[in-house]
Protein backbone atom coordinates (compact mmCIF):
# COMPACT_ATOMS: atom_id res chain seq x y z
CA UNK A 1 0.00 0.00 0.00
CA UNK A 2 1.23 3.47 -0.86
CA UNK A 3 0.28 4.58 2.62
CA UNK A 4 2.91 2.24 4.07
CA UNK A 5 5.55 3.67 1.78
CA UNK A 6 4.91 7.11 3.20
CA UNK A 7 5.11 5.73 6.73
CA UNK A 8 8.35 3.96 5.90
CA UNK A 9 9.77 7.18 4.51
CA UNK A 10 8.87 8.93 7.76
CA UNK A 11 10.94 6.47 9.76
CA UNK A 12 14.06 7.49 7.88
CA UNK A 13 14.08 11.05 9.29
CA UNK A 14 16.16 9.95 12.26
CA UNK A 15 17.35 13.40 13.31
CA UNK A 16 13.85 14.81 13.53
CA UNK A 17 12.24 13.43 16.69
CA UNK A 18 8.66 14.62 16.75
CA UNK A 19 8.06 13.17 20.21
CA UNK A 20 10.91 15.16 21.66
CA UNK A 21 9.53 18.29 19.98
CA UNK A 22 5.99 17.62 21.21
CA UNK A 23 7.29 17.48 24.77
CA UNK A 24 8.28 21.15 24.43
CA UNK A 25 4.63 22.18 23.96
CA UNK A 26 2.64 21.94 27.21
CA UNK A 27 -0.68 22.66 25.51
CA UNK A 28 -0.39 19.57 23.31
CA UNK A 29 -1.03 17.35 26.32
CA UNK A 30 -4.35 18.87 27.37
CA UNK A 31 -7.50 16.92 26.66
CA UNK A 32 -10.70 18.19 25.13
CA UNK A 33 -13.84 16.63 26.54
CA UNK A 34 -11.96 13.45 27.42
CA UNK A 35 -10.05 13.21 24.12
CA UNK A 36 -6.43 14.20 23.57
CA UNK A 37 -6.15 17.51 21.73
CA UNK A 38 -5.38 17.13 18.02
CA UNK A 39 -4.45 20.64 17.02
CA UNK A 40 -4.71 21.11 13.26
CA UNK A 41 -5.47 24.83 13.11
CA UNK A 42 -1.90 26.01 12.86
CA UNK A 43 -2.53 28.28 9.89
CA UNK A 44 -4.78 30.34 12.18
CA UNK A 45 -2.33 30.35 15.07
CA UNK A 46 0.40 28.03 16.25
CA UNK A 47 1.16 26.87 19.79
CA UNK A 48 4.00 28.07 21.99
CA UNK A 49 6.87 25.91 23.28
CA UNK A 50 8.05 26.07 26.89
CA UNK A 51 11.25 27.82 25.74
CA UNK A 52 9.25 30.82 24.51
CA UNK A 53 6.95 30.81 27.53
CA UNK A 54 10.05 30.79 29.78
CA UNK A 55 11.53 33.68 27.84
CA UNK A 56 8.38 35.75 28.38
CA UNK A 57 8.37 34.89 32.08
CA UNK A 58 12.04 35.81 32.44
CA UNK A 59 11.53 39.13 30.69
CA UNK A 60 8.54 40.00 32.84
CA UNK A 61 10.26 38.73 35.98
CA UNK A 62 13.67 40.33 35.60
CA UNK A 63 14.01 42.58 32.57
CA UNK A 64 10.96 44.75 32.00
CA UNK A 65 11.03 48.51 31.59
CA UNK A 66 10.16 50.88 28.77
CA UNK A 67 12.68 51.01 25.96
CA UNK A 68 14.60 53.76 24.17
CA UNK A 69 14.08 56.22 27.01
CA UNK A 70 15.59 56.13 30.43
CA UNK A 71 19.24 55.65 31.29
CA UNK A 72 18.48 53.31 34.15
CA UNK A 73 19.59 49.69 34.20
CA UNK A 74 16.31 47.96 33.35
CA UNK A 75 15.55 50.28 30.47
CA UNK A 76 18.94 49.49 29.00
CA UNK A 77 18.40 45.75 29.43
CA UNK A 78 14.92 45.87 27.88
CA UNK A 79 16.12 48.02 24.95
CA UNK A 80 19.02 45.67 24.37
CA UNK A 81 16.81 42.56 24.42
CA UNK A 82 14.26 44.21 22.12
CA UNK A 83 16.98 45.08 19.59
CA UNK A 84 18.44 41.58 19.88
CA UNK A 85 15.04 40.23 18.83
CA UNK A 86 15.18 42.51 15.79
CA UNK A 87 18.61 41.12 15.02
CA UNK A 88 17.34 37.52 15.22
CA UNK A 89 14.61 38.36 12.70
CA UNK A 90 17.15 40.00 10.41
CA UNK A 91 19.24 36.82 10.51
CA UNK A 92 16.17 34.61 10.05
CA UNK A 93 15.22 36.43 6.84
CA UNK A 94 18.79 37.11 5.75
CA UNK A 95 18.00 40.83 5.51
CA UNK A 96 20.95 43.06 4.68
CA UNK A 97 20.56 45.34 7.68
CA UNK A 98 18.88 45.26 11.07
CA UNK A 99 17.20 48.63 10.47
CA UNK A 100 15.23 47.05 7.64
CA UNK A 101 13.16 45.14 10.22
CA UNK A 102 10.20 47.03 11.69
CA UNK A 103 8.16 45.65 14.55
CA UNK A 104 4.42 45.86 13.90
CA UNK A 105 1.38 44.34 15.57
CA UNK A 106 1.20 41.62 12.91
CA UNK A 107 0.97 40.96 9.18
CA UNK A 108 -2.18 43.06 8.77
CA UNK A 109 -0.52 46.01 10.49
CA UNK A 110 2.58 45.54 8.31
CA UNK A 111 0.54 45.66 5.10
CA UNK A 112 -1.36 48.70 6.32
CA UNK A 113 1.98 50.35 7.08
CA UNK A 114 3.09 49.84 3.48
CA UNK A 115 -0.27 51.03 2.16
CA UNK A 116 -0.09 54.26 4.20
CA UNK A 117 3.66 54.82 4.09
CA UNK A 118 4.36 53.84 0.50
CA UNK A 119 0.98 53.63 -1.24
CA UNK A 120 -0.43 56.98 -0.14
CA UNK A 121 2.80 58.73 -1.09
CA UNK A 122 3.57 57.07 -4.41
CA UNK A 123 0.33 55.73 -5.90
CA UNK A 124 -1.83 58.17 -7.86
CA UNK A 125 -5.14 58.29 -9.73
CA UNK A 126 -5.22 55.81 -12.59
CA UNK A 127 -2.30 53.78 -11.25
CA UNK A 128 -2.74 50.02 -11.08
CA UNK A 129 -2.10 47.64 -8.20
CA UNK A 130 -1.78 43.92 -8.96
CA UNK A 131 -3.12 41.44 -6.40
CA UNK A 132 -4.03 37.76 -6.75
CA UNK A 133 -7.13 35.64 -6.20
CA UNK A 134 -5.24 33.85 -3.42
CA UNK A 135 -4.80 36.95 -1.23
CA UNK A 136 -6.01 36.95 2.36
CA UNK A 137 -8.44 39.81 3.03
CA UNK A 138 -5.58 41.57 4.83
CA UNK A 139 -3.80 42.03 1.50
CA UNK A 140 -6.97 43.07 -0.34
CA UNK A 141 -8.86 45.49 1.87
CA UNK A 142 -6.02 48.01 2.56
CA UNK A 143 -5.39 48.29 -1.20
CA UNK A 144 -9.08 48.73 -1.91
CA UNK A 145 -9.13 51.55 0.63
CA UNK A 146 -6.16 53.15 -1.11
CA UNK A 147 -7.68 52.62 -4.57
CA UNK A 148 -10.87 54.31 -3.44
CA UNK A 149 -9.01 57.23 -1.91
CA UNK A 150 -6.70 57.78 -4.87
CA UNK A 151 -8.78 56.60 -7.79
CA UNK A 152 -6.34 53.77 -8.42
CA UNK A 153 -7.32 50.44 -10.00
CA UNK A 154 -6.89 46.90 -8.65
CA UNK A 155 -6.06 44.11 -11.11
CA UNK A 156 -6.35 40.48 -10.04
CA UNK A 157 -4.28 37.46 -11.10
CA UNK A 158 -6.54 34.41 -11.57
CA UNK A 159 -5.84 30.83 -10.43
CA UNK A 160 -6.31 27.49 -12.17
CA UNK A 161 -8.35 24.57 -10.79
CA UNK A 162 -5.38 23.32 -8.79
CA UNK A 163 -5.15 26.67 -7.00
CA UNK A 164 -2.01 27.84 -8.79
CA UNK A 165 -1.56 31.37 -10.07
CA UNK A 166 -1.81 31.92 -13.81
CA UNK A 167 1.64 33.39 -14.40
CA UNK A 168 0.96 34.30 -18.05
CA UNK A 169 -2.09 36.26 -16.94
CA UNK A 170 0.05 37.94 -14.26
CA UNK A 171 2.63 39.04 -16.80
CA UNK A 172 -0.06 40.27 -19.16
CA UNK A 173 -1.46 42.56 -16.46
CA UNK A 174 1.65 44.76 -16.51
CA UNK A 175 1.53 48.07 -18.31
CA UNK A 176 2.93 51.58 -17.78
CA UNK A 177 0.28 52.30 -15.12
CA UNK A 178 1.29 49.31 -12.93
CA UNK A 179 2.78 50.72 -9.73
CA UNK A 180 2.61 48.00 -7.11
CA UNK A 181 2.27 44.24 -6.61
CA UNK A 182 0.84 42.64 -3.45
CA UNK A 183 1.44 38.89 -3.41
CA UNK A 184 0.77 36.17 -0.89
CA UNK A 185 3.74 33.79 -0.58
CA UNK A 186 1.69 30.80 0.61
CA UNK A 187 -2.10 30.67 0.38
CA UNK A 188 -3.70 30.39 3.81
CA UNK A 189 -6.82 28.81 2.31
CA UNK A 190 -5.20 26.25 -0.02
CA UNK A 191 -1.52 25.99 0.93
CA UNK A 192 -0.26 26.85 -2.58
CA UNK A 193 3.35 28.06 -2.57
CA UNK A 194 3.53 30.78 -5.20
CA UNK A 195 6.56 31.22 -7.49
CA UNK A 196 7.33 34.54 -5.84
CA UNK A 197 10.94 34.81 -7.01
CA UNK A 198 9.92 34.57 -10.66
CA UNK A 199 7.05 37.03 -10.11
CA UNK A 200 9.26 39.53 -8.28
CA UNK A 201 11.83 39.39 -11.07
CA UNK A 202 9.15 40.09 -13.65
CA UNK A 203 7.76 43.04 -11.66
CA UNK A 204 11.25 44.47 -11.27
CA UNK A 205 11.75 44.38 -15.04
CA UNK A 206 8.91 46.92 -15.02
CA UNK A 207 10.35 48.80 -12.02
CA UNK A 208 7.36 47.81 -9.89
CA UNK A 209 7.92 47.08 -6.18
CA UNK A 210 6.51 43.91 -4.64
CA UNK A 211 5.13 43.27 -1.17
CA UNK A 212 5.09 39.63 -0.08
CA UNK A 213 2.57 38.53 2.55
CA UNK A 214 4.60 35.82 4.22
CA UNK A 215 2.25 35.03 7.12
CA UNK A 216 1.84 31.41 5.97
CA UNK A 217 5.33 30.98 4.53
CA UNK A 218 7.74 32.14 7.24
CA UNK A 219 6.61 29.44 9.74
CA UNK A 220 7.09 26.64 7.21
CA UNK A 221 9.81 27.27 4.65
CA UNK A 222 13.22 29.01 4.74
CA UNK A 223 12.99 32.66 3.64
CA UNK A 224 15.83 34.73 2.18
CA UNK A 225 14.67 38.25 1.36
CA UNK A 226 17.91 39.11 -0.43
CA UNK A 227 17.66 36.08 -2.69
CA UNK A 228 13.97 36.83 -3.35
CA UNK A 229 14.82 40.51 -3.83
CA UNK A 230 11.33 41.39 -2.57
CA UNK A 231 10.78 45.02 -1.61
CA UNK A 232 8.63 44.26 1.42
CA UNK A 233 8.01 41.07 3.39
CA UNK A 234 5.48 40.73 6.22
CA UNK A 235 4.63 38.05 8.78
CA UNK A 236 3.30 37.55 12.33
CA UNK A 237 4.94 35.98 15.37
CA UNK A 238 1.94 34.00 16.56
CA UNK A 239 1.94 31.75 13.51
CA UNK A 240 5.51 30.63 14.24
CA UNK A 241 5.24 29.70 17.91
CA UNK A 242 5.56 33.28 19.19
CA UNK A 243 3.10 35.54 21.00
CA UNK A 244 0.10 37.33 19.50
CA UNK A 245 0.20 41.11 19.08
CA UNK A 246 3.54 41.33 17.30
CA UNK A 247 4.76 40.86 13.77
CA UNK A 248 7.27 42.42 11.48
CA UNK A 249 7.74 44.22 8.21
CA UNK A 250 10.92 43.86 6.24
CA UNK A 251 11.49 46.67 3.75
CA UNK A 252 14.49 47.64 1.66
CA UNK A 253 16.17 50.51 3.49
CA UNK A 254 15.97 52.89 0.52
CA UNK A 255 12.21 52.37 0.24
CA UNK A 256 11.59 52.65 3.98
CA UNK A 257 13.55 55.91 4.02
CA UNK A 258 11.47 57.34 1.18
CA UNK A 259 8.19 56.45 2.89
CA UNK A 260 6.10 58.66 5.11
CA UNK A 261 5.45 57.52 8.70
CA UNK A 262 2.27 55.54 9.31
CA UNK A 263 1.56 56.44 12.94
CA UNK A 264 2.69 59.58 14.75
CA UNK A 265 3.73 59.69 18.38
CA UNK A 266 6.56 59.11 20.78
CA UNK A 267 9.67 57.11 19.86
CA UNK A 268 9.33 57.90 16.14
CA UNK A 269 10.73 61.43 16.28
CA UNK A 270 14.13 63.09 16.26
CA UNK A 271 12.77 66.41 17.56
CA UNK A 272 9.38 68.00 18.10
CA UNK A 273 8.30 71.63 18.31
CA UNK A 274 4.80 72.88 17.59
CA UNK A 275 6.14 74.25 14.32
CA UNK A 276 7.86 71.16 13.05
CA UNK A 277 8.66 67.54 13.83
CA UNK A 278 11.71 65.79 12.47
CA UNK A 279 11.22 62.05 12.23
CA UNK A 280 13.60 59.47 13.59
CA UNK A 281 15.59 57.27 11.24
CA UNK A 282 14.31 53.84 10.24
CA UNK A 283 13.22 51.56 11.80
CA UNK A 284 12.11 53.84 14.66
CA UNK A 285 10.27 56.18 12.28
CA UNK A 286 7.67 53.43 11.97
CA UNK A 287 7.51 52.38 15.62
CA UNK A 288 5.46 55.11 17.29
CA UNK A 289 4.53 54.59 20.92
CA UNK A 290 5.62 51.86 23.31
CA UNK A 291 5.81 48.66 21.27
CA UNK A 292 4.82 45.19 22.56
CA UNK A 293 8.27 44.74 24.10
CA UNK A 294 7.65 41.41 25.80
CA UNK A 295 5.97 40.00 22.71
CA UNK A 296 8.83 41.17 20.47
CA UNK A 297 11.36 39.45 22.74
CA UNK A 298 9.17 36.33 22.71
CA UNK A 299 9.13 36.62 18.90
CA UNK A 300 12.94 36.47 18.96
CA UNK A 301 12.83 33.43 21.25
CA UNK A 302 10.38 31.71 18.89
CA UNK A 303 12.78 32.27 16.00
CA UNK A 304 15.62 30.83 18.09
CA UNK A 305 13.43 27.81 18.76
CA UNK A 306 12.58 27.25 15.08
CA UNK A 307 16.23 27.68 14.10
CA UNK A 308 17.29 25.15 16.73
CA UNK A 309 15.19 22.60 14.84
CA UNK A 310 16.02 23.97 11.40
CA UNK A 311 13.60 25.32 8.82
CA UNK A 312 14.64 22.64 6.31
CA UNK A 313 13.83 19.90 8.84
CA UNK A 314 10.52 21.58 9.63
CA UNK A 315 9.61 21.82 5.94
CA UNK A 316 10.61 18.20 5.33
CA UNK A 317 8.52 16.83 8.21
CA UNK A 318 5.50 18.92 7.28
CA UNK A 319 5.75 17.80 3.65
CA UNK A 320 5.58 14.18 4.78
CA UNK A 321 2.51 14.96 6.88
CA UNK A 322 0.97 16.72 3.86
CA UNK A 323 1.54 13.77 1.54
CA UNK A 324 0.22 11.24 4.02
CA UNK A 325 -2.86 13.30 4.92
CA UNK A 326 -3.57 14.06 1.25
CA UNK A 327 -3.44 10.40 0.37
CA UNK A 328 -5.74 9.43 3.25
CA UNK A 329 -8.32 12.16 2.59
CA UNK A 330 -8.27 11.43 -1.15
CA UNK A 331 -9.19 7.84 -0.28
CA UNK A 332 -12.36 8.93 1.56
CA UNK A 333 -15.40 8.61 -0.68
CA UNK A 334 -17.30 11.89 -0.79
CA UNK A 335 -14.32 13.99 0.28
CA UNK A 336 -12.73 16.49 -2.08
CA UNK A 337 -9.55 18.49 -1.48
CA UNK A 338 -9.55 22.06 -2.80
CA UNK A 339 -6.06 23.18 -3.74
CA UNK A 340 -3.90 20.54 -5.35
CA UNK A 341 -0.95 22.68 -6.40
CA UNK A 342 2.33 20.94 -7.15
CA UNK A 343 4.03 23.13 -4.56
CA UNK A 344 2.15 23.23 -1.25
CA UNK A 345 2.67 23.65 2.45
CA UNK A 346 0.83 21.31 4.83
CA UNK A 347 -2.60 22.93 4.48
CA UNK A 348 -5.54 20.81 3.37
CA UNK A 349 -8.83 22.50 2.59
CA UNK A 350 -11.59 19.99 1.94
CA UNK A 351 -15.32 19.60 1.50
CA UNK A 352 -17.51 16.58 2.22
CA UNK A 353 -20.55 15.73 0.13
CA UNK A 354 -23.75 16.52 1.99
CA UNK A 355 -22.12 17.93 5.11
CA UNK A 356 -21.65 21.62 5.82
CA UNK A 357 -18.14 22.58 7.05
CA UNK A 358 -19.53 24.02 10.29
CA UNK A 359 -21.11 20.69 11.16
CA UNK A 360 -17.80 18.98 10.36
CA UNK A 361 -15.94 21.41 12.64
CA UNK A 362 -18.34 20.94 15.54
CA UNK A 363 -18.34 17.14 15.33
CA UNK A 364 -14.54 16.94 14.94
CA UNK A 365 -14.22 19.18 18.00
CA UNK A 366 -16.17 16.65 20.04
CA UNK A 367 -13.34 14.21 19.22
CA UNK A 368 -10.77 16.77 20.37
CA UNK A 369 -9.78 17.69 16.80
CA UNK A 370 -9.31 21.39 16.03
CA UNK A 371 -9.74 22.40 12.39
CA UNK A 372 -10.82 25.71 10.93
CA UNK A 373 -14.13 25.92 9.11
CA UNK A 374 -15.35 28.90 7.13
CA UNK A 375 -14.05 31.09 4.33
CA UNK A 376 -10.59 31.58 5.93
CA UNK A 377 -10.66 35.35 5.24
CA UNK A 378 -10.19 34.44 1.58
CA UNK A 379 -13.65 34.82 0.07
CA UNK A 380 -12.33 35.27 -3.49
CA UNK A 381 -10.82 31.77 -3.23
CA UNK A 382 -14.16 30.35 -2.03
CA UNK A 383 -15.93 32.09 -4.93
CA UNK A 384 -13.41 30.63 -7.37
CA UNK A 385 -14.36 27.12 -6.22
CA UNK A 386 -18.02 28.05 -5.84
CA UNK A 387 -18.24 26.94 -2.21
CA UNK A 388 -19.33 29.11 0.75
CA UNK A 389 -16.77 27.55 3.07
CA UNK A 390 -14.38 24.66 3.55
CA UNK A 391 -12.87 22.70 6.42
CA UNK A 392 -9.15 23.24 6.72
CA UNK A 393 -6.61 21.06 8.48
CA UNK A 394 -3.28 22.87 8.75
CA UNK A 395 -0.24 21.12 10.16
CA UNK A 396 2.83 22.23 12.08
CA UNK A 397 6.13 20.46 12.66
CA UNK A 398 4.89 19.23 16.07
CA UNK A 399 2.01 17.29 14.51
CA UNK A 400 2.52 13.58 13.97
CA UNK A 401 1.15 10.75 11.87
CA UNK A 402 -1.22 9.55 14.60
CA UNK A 403 -2.92 12.94 14.45
CA UNK A 404 -3.53 12.52 10.72
CA UNK A 405 -5.09 9.15 11.53
CA UNK A 406 -7.25 10.80 14.21
CA UNK A 407 -8.44 13.35 11.63
CA UNK A 408 -9.34 10.60 9.17
CA UNK A 409 -11.28 8.69 11.82
CA UNK A 410 -13.00 11.93 12.79
CA UNK A 411 -14.05 12.60 9.19
CA UNK A 412 -15.35 9.04 8.86
CA UNK A 413 -17.31 9.55 12.07
CA UNK A 414 -18.87 12.71 10.61
CA UNK A 415 -19.89 10.75 7.53
CA UNK A 416 -21.41 8.03 9.70
CA UNK A 417 -23.51 10.59 11.59
CA UNK A 418 -24.75 12.16 8.35
CA UNK A 419 -25.27 8.87 6.51
CA UNK B 1 -25.18 18.94 26.99
CA UNK B 2 -22.46 17.64 24.71
CA UNK B 3 -22.40 17.97 20.96
CA UNK B 4 -23.07 14.24 20.81
CA UNK B 5 -26.58 14.94 21.99
CA UNK B 6 -26.89 18.05 19.79
CA UNK B 7 -26.68 16.02 16.59
CA UNK B 8 -29.66 13.91 17.62
CA UNK B 9 -31.68 11.83 15.21
CA UNK B 10 -34.52 14.36 15.09
CA UNK B 11 -32.12 17.10 13.95
CA UNK B 12 -30.38 14.82 11.46
CA UNK B 13 -33.78 13.72 10.13
CA UNK B 14 -34.98 17.30 9.57
CA UNK B 15 -31.65 18.05 7.89
CA UNK B 16 -32.04 15.07 5.55
CA UNK B 17 -35.72 15.61 4.86
CA UNK B 18 -36.55 19.23 5.58
CA UNK B 19 -40.29 19.91 6.00
CA UNK B 20 -42.01 22.82 4.25
CA UNK B 21 -38.98 23.20 2.00
CA UNK B 22 -39.44 25.46 -1.01
CA UNK B 23 -41.02 28.79 -1.86
CA UNK B 24 -44.71 29.75 -1.64
CA UNK B 25 -46.16 31.17 -4.84
CA UNK B 26 -48.75 33.30 -3.09
CA UNK B 27 -46.85 34.54 -0.08
CA UNK B 28 -47.87 37.86 1.44
CA UNK B 29 -44.84 38.02 3.73
CA UNK B 30 -41.23 37.12 3.04
CA UNK B 31 -37.70 37.78 4.22
CA UNK B 32 -34.15 36.68 3.53
CA UNK B 33 -31.68 35.87 6.28
CA UNK B 34 -27.96 35.41 5.93
CA UNK B 35 -24.90 34.74 8.03
CA UNK B 36 -21.94 36.29 6.21
CA UNK B 37 -19.47 34.50 8.50
CA UNK B 38 -20.31 31.10 7.05
CA UNK B 39 -22.18 32.02 3.88
CA UNK B 40 -25.43 30.47 5.09
CA UNK B 41 -28.59 32.02 3.73
CA UNK B 42 -32.26 31.15 3.68
CA UNK B 43 -35.48 32.75 2.59
CA UNK B 44 -38.84 32.40 4.25
CA UNK B 45 -42.15 32.90 2.50
CA UNK B 46 -45.45 32.81 4.38
CA UNK B 47 -49.10 33.46 3.98
CA UNK B 48 -50.68 35.35 6.85
CA UNK B 49 -54.50 35.29 6.94
CA UNK B 50 -56.51 36.94 9.72
CA UNK B 51 -53.35 37.01 11.81
CA UNK B 52 -52.76 33.27 11.39
CA UNK B 53 -49.81 31.70 9.58
CA UNK B 54 -51.72 29.61 7.02
CA UNK B 55 -48.71 28.49 4.97
CA UNK B 56 -44.99 28.78 5.45
CA UNK B 57 -41.95 27.58 3.52
CA UNK B 58 -38.20 28.02 3.68
CA UNK B 59 -35.44 27.55 1.18
CA UNK B 60 -31.68 28.03 1.21
CA UNK B 61 -28.17 26.75 1.78
CA UNK B 62 -26.98 26.13 5.29
CA UNK B 63 -25.48 23.80 7.85
CA UNK B 64 -27.50 20.98 9.41
CA UNK B 65 -28.23 22.94 12.57
CA UNK B 66 -29.68 25.86 10.61
CA UNK B 67 -31.67 23.69 8.23
CA UNK B 68 -33.14 21.50 10.98
CA UNK B 69 -33.97 24.58 13.02
CA UNK B 70 -35.77 26.11 10.03
CA UNK B 71 -37.62 22.88 9.25
CA UNK B 72 -38.81 22.35 12.82
CA UNK B 73 -39.70 26.02 13.11
CA UNK B 74 -42.01 25.87 10.11
CA UNK B 75 -43.86 22.87 11.53
CA UNK B 76 -44.09 24.59 14.93
CA UNK B 77 -45.54 27.90 13.71
CA UNK B 78 -47.82 26.71 10.92
CA UNK B 79 -51.42 27.52 11.93
CA UNK B 80 -50.28 29.68 14.86
CA UNK B 81 -51.17 33.34 15.34
CA UNK B 82 -48.56 35.98 14.74
CA UNK B 83 -48.26 36.66 18.46
CA UNK B 84 -47.89 32.95 19.29
CA UNK B 85 -45.12 32.78 16.71
CA UNK B 86 -43.41 35.81 18.24
CA UNK B 87 -43.57 34.12 21.64
CA UNK B 88 -41.87 31.03 20.21
CA UNK B 89 -39.23 33.20 18.52
CA UNK B 90 -38.52 34.89 21.83
CA UNK B 91 -38.39 31.62 23.78
CA UNK B 92 -36.19 29.92 21.18
CA UNK B 93 -33.79 32.83 21.26
CA UNK B 94 -33.63 32.75 25.07
CA UNK B 95 -33.07 29.00 25.05
CA UNK B 96 -30.14 29.16 22.61
CA UNK B 97 -28.54 31.94 24.62
CA UNK B 98 -28.99 29.92 27.83
CA UNK B 99 -31.41 32.47 29.27
CA UNK B 100 -34.51 30.27 29.41
CA UNK B 101 -35.37 28.08 32.39
CA UNK B 102 -36.33 24.87 30.60
CA UNK B 103 -37.90 23.55 33.83
CA UNK B 104 -40.28 26.52 33.88
CA UNK B 105 -43.29 27.10 31.61
CA UNK B 106 -42.56 27.51 27.90
CA UNK B 107 -44.06 26.53 24.55
CA UNK B 108 -41.03 25.04 22.78
CA UNK B 109 -41.96 21.34 22.98
CA UNK B 110 -39.64 19.28 20.76
CA UNK B 111 -37.66 22.40 19.89
CA UNK B 112 -35.79 21.92 23.17
CA UNK B 113 -33.65 19.45 21.18
CA UNK B 114 -31.65 22.60 20.29
CA UNK B 115 -30.96 23.52 23.93
CA UNK B 116 -27.40 22.08 23.70
CA UNK B 117 -26.44 24.85 21.30
CA UNK B 118 -26.01 27.23 24.23
CA UNK B 119 -22.71 25.44 24.97
CA UNK B 120 -21.46 26.18 21.45
CA UNK B 121 -21.48 29.98 21.17
CA UNK B 122 -20.10 29.89 17.62
CA UNK B 123 -23.10 27.84 16.48
CA UNK B 124 -25.89 29.79 18.21
CA UNK B 125 -26.29 31.99 15.15
CA UNK B 126 -26.81 28.93 12.96
CA UNK B 127 -29.78 27.79 15.03
CA UNK B 128 -31.26 31.23 15.50
CA UNK B 129 -31.03 32.52 11.91
CA UNK B 130 -34.33 31.00 10.70
CA UNK B 131 -36.15 32.49 13.69
CA UNK B 132 -34.79 35.95 13.04
CA UNK B 133 -35.76 35.60 9.43
CA UNK B 134 -39.29 34.59 10.44
CA UNK B 135 -39.45 37.59 12.74
CA UNK B 136 -38.35 39.80 9.84
CA UNK B 137 -40.96 38.28 7.54
CA UNK B 138 -43.75 38.80 10.08
CA UNK B 139 -42.69 42.41 10.54
CA UNK B 140 -41.93 43.22 6.89
CA UNK B 141 -38.21 43.70 7.50
CA UNK B 142 -37.01 42.20 4.24
CA UNK B 143 -33.41 41.43 5.11
CA UNK B 144 -31.62 40.21 8.22
CA UNK B 145 -27.96 39.44 8.78
CA UNK B 146 -26.29 37.93 11.81
CA UNK B 147 -23.46 40.44 11.41
CA UNK B 148 -25.30 43.68 10.56
CA UNK B 149 -25.57 46.70 12.82
CA UNK B 150 -29.18 45.69 13.41
CA UNK B 151 -28.06 42.23 14.57
CA UNK B 152 -31.30 40.61 15.60
CA UNK B 153 -29.52 38.64 18.34
CA UNK B 154 -29.15 41.93 20.16
CA UNK B 155 -32.28 43.67 19.00
CA UNK B 156 -34.93 41.07 18.72
CA UNK B 157 -36.48 41.75 22.13
CA UNK B 158 -37.21 45.37 21.32
CA UNK B 159 -38.41 44.50 17.84
CA UNK B 160 -40.58 41.73 19.17
CA UNK B 161 -42.24 43.90 21.78
CA UNK B 162 -42.77 46.63 19.18
CA UNK B 163 -44.62 44.26 16.94
CA UNK B 164 -47.02 42.76 19.45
Amino acid sequence: MAQNNVLAALDTSAEFDVNRIRADFPILSIDVGGNPLVYLDNAASSQMPQQVIDRLVHYQTAQHANINRAVHYLSEVATDEYEKARHKIQQFLNAREQREIIFTSGTTDSINLVMHGYGRRFIQAGDEIILTTLEHHSNIVPWQMLAKEKGAVIRVVPINDAGELDIDAYENLFNERTKFVGLIHVSNALGTINPVKQMIDYAHQHNVPVLIDGAQAAPHIPIDVQALDCDFYAFSAHKLCGPTGVGMLYGKASLLEAMQPFKGGGDMIASVTFEKTTYADIPHKFEAGTPPIAAAIGFGAAIDYLCSIGMDQIAAHETKLLHYATERIDAIKGARILGTAAEKTAVISFVLDGVHPHDIGTILSQDGIAVRTGHHCAQPVMQRYNVPATSRASFAFYNDISEVDALIEGIQNVQKIFL
Amino acid sequence: MSTKSLYQEVILDHNRKPRNYGTLDHANHKAVGHNPLCGDHLDITLQLEEDHIKQIAFHGESCAICKASASMMTTAVKGKTRSDAETLIQEFREMTLGELDLEGPHHLGRLTVFSGIRDLPTRVKCAILPWHTLHAALNDLTDVSTEAANDPVQNISENASDSV
